[in-house]
């Protein structure tokens, strides 16, 4: 068995300029990953170069500029395709975000595929951007939202999922690895499930994206979306798959330039795809600084990145555990390096402000999960999340942070 | 940890602890729920007025320490002022929470209030600190609109 070379951390954090500079008169422990994650030199210079050098529209001017920029638009939908197992570009659809993407579908999909006693299922962790736009699409179809229940641990009920899932399903909208808990859904599982039924599945790899290779083809999944933002590309840009015939038989999201094949009063017809679902000037820049993200990941190794971060999500776990009165909530089987937890007697928002003074950046809130912040009867969390750029050093600043919490509040 | 000093003072950690007035009062004129959806914080405001004076007020609810000691130490500072008095004083209670850091505390009437001047260390802190101050406000304004109509 080859195993990859452990990943250079130290070496990685240079790569990361915000990793110089201080918050709060301290060294930046930053955990809040699932959130956000922070950038690589490399994404910025793409971003600066493309601006400052290479800057034109795409698809329209007849001169160089707009040649080059386009030809470096299309390069970055190609490489999200490769990074995806995705045999054609075209089935690329950039987006703003895992949130527009999913709105994309339940809209333009939905639009065209639901009506009144036809059922979207969904799950019971789910962001709420995999709610709402299907309690939207719902509501304007006459069709029903079901929900796949979460059991104690903070796994999905796959008993449940079996009896949600059925004759009435028209499509699964999952999220592949939960934002607040960590969990790493078995979606092989959903997947056939929905199959059975003829149902499609969406699947959210807002969280997965940058925890490990995502295989469209070997997932078997009809939709998959995401963040560039949470892959260390800039925000403002993500990406909908979609198989090409799905995507073909939808109607478009938005109407305006660079959509369409022909325009008059009477009639227009579409341009193909993915154009049909790119309409008005698009973040030509964000793709750009993502394609640099996805180079750059790919340059790590995700067996490297993958050994690593289950490592500190070990210590951390080991470590918070010896706090008393620490509770996580969720313990699942599968887990990528995200924890919900909460400290007896402390509100989470105290624990993320006195974290916060030590330089430790952590998110407490519902961390847009309240249906399942209800699920585990509590109003608020302390998530913290790592990636591969974060060390042993922070997950023990993390614990020292949470004990020095406790002094000041039962002090 | 000077800045923590600052926020978490013994006065606030003791509110936060015990929050005072923390009941529902048997005459009650006006009340309204408060909710910061961002964090789950959610209270209740009671209030009893007579003759433009705030008589009773209590509160209900749960929240993080800011919030709490937030909601405590206001129904201890406005119980027997008047409404303009109570109003004048959520203005300069503003004041301290959103005043530059380096700015010194504004004294004005606030009292014990003040030592709420950590928080501006932690602006995404301001809105628990104001978090039973609004909700007093919605209360009395709801009131008001009901006194006018009778």
């Amino acid at each position: 068995m080859r195993t990859a070379a452990p990943l250079d951390v130290v070496r990685v954090r240079r790569d990361f300029p915000i990793f110089e500079r201080a918050v709060r008169g301290k060294r930046l422990v930053y955990l809040d990953n699932a959130n956000s994650t922070q950038k690589p030199r490399a994404v910025l210079d793409a971003e600066r170069v493309f601006y400052e050098r290479g800057y034109a529209n795409i698809h329209r001017g007849v001169y160089l500029l707009s040649q080059e920029a386009t030809e470096a638009y299309d390069r970055a939908r190609a490489r999200v395709a490769t990074f995806l197992g995705a045999g054609n570009p075209a089935e690329i659809v950039f987006v703003r975000g895992t949130t527009e993407g999913i709105n994309l579908v339940a809209s333009s999909w939905g639009r065209a595929n639901l009506g009144p006693g036809d059922e979207v299922v969904i799950s019971e962790m789910e962001h709420h951007s995999g709610i709402v736009p299907w309690q939207m699409a719902c509501d304007a179809a006459g069709a029903r939202l079901r929900v796949i229940p979460v059991t104690d641990t903070g796994e999905l009920d796959l008993e449940m999922a079996a009896e949600v899932i059925g004759a009435k399903t028209k499509i699964v909208s999952l999220i592949h690895v939960s934002n607040a808990l960590g969990t790493i859904n078995p979606v092989e599982e959903i997947v056939a499930l929905a199959k059975r039924h003829g149902a499609l599945v969406l699947l959210d790899g807002a969280q997965a994206i940058s925890h490990g290779p995502v295989d469209v083809a070997a997932l078997g999944c009809d939709f998959y979306v995401f963040s560039g933002h949470k892959l260390f590309g800039p925000t403002g840009i993500g990406v909908l798959w979609a198989r090409a015939g799905i995507l073909e038989a939808m109607p478009p999201y938005q109407g305006g330039g660079n959509m369409i094949h022909t325009v008059t009063f009477e009639k227009t017809t579409y341009a193909p795809l993915p154009f049909k679902f790119e309409a008005g000037t698009v973040n030509i820049a964000g793709a750009l600084g993502l394609h640099a993200a996805i180079d750059y990941v790919a340059g790590l190794s995700w067996d490297a990145i993958r050994a690593h971060e289950a490592a500190l999500l070990a210590k951390a776990l080991d470590r918070l555990r010896a706090i008393p009165g620490l509770r996580f909530q969720g313990r699942p089987a599968r887990q990528a390096p995200v924890m919900s937890l909460t400290v007896e007697g402390i509100h989470p928002h105290d624990v993320g402000t006195v974290l916060d003074a030590e330089g430790v950046a952590v998110r407490a809130g519902h961390h847009c999960v309240q249906p399942l912040m209800a699920r585990f009867g509590v109003p608020a969390t302390i998530r913290a999340s790592l990636s591969f750029y974060n060390t042993a050093d922070d997950v023990e600043a993390l614990g020292t942070g949470i004990e020095k919490a406790i002094e000041v509040f039962r002090g | 940890m000077n800045e923590l000093r600052e926020l978490y003072q013994e006065v606030i950690l003791d509110h936060s602890k015990r929050p005072r007035n923390f009941r529902k009062p048997d005459t009650i004129t006006a009340e309204a729920h408060g909710r910061n959806p961002l964090c789950g914080d959610t209270l209740t405001v009671f209030v009893d007025v007579e003759n433009d004076t705030i008589k009773d007020i209590a509160w209900e609810g749960h929240g993080c320490a800011i919030s709490t000691a937030s909601a405590s130490m206001m129904t201890e500072s406005l119980k027997g002022k008047t409404l303009a008095e109570g109003n004048n004083l959520f203005e300069w209670f503003h004041r301290l929470l959103t005043a530059p850091p380096d700015l010194g505390a504004p004294a004005g009437p606030l009292g014990k209030l003040a030592v709420f001047s950590g928080v501006r260390e932690f602006p995404v802190r301001v809105k628990c600190a104001t978090l039973a101050w609004h909700t007093l406000k919605a209360a009395l304004d709801r009131d008001a609109r009901q006194v006018s109509t009778e």
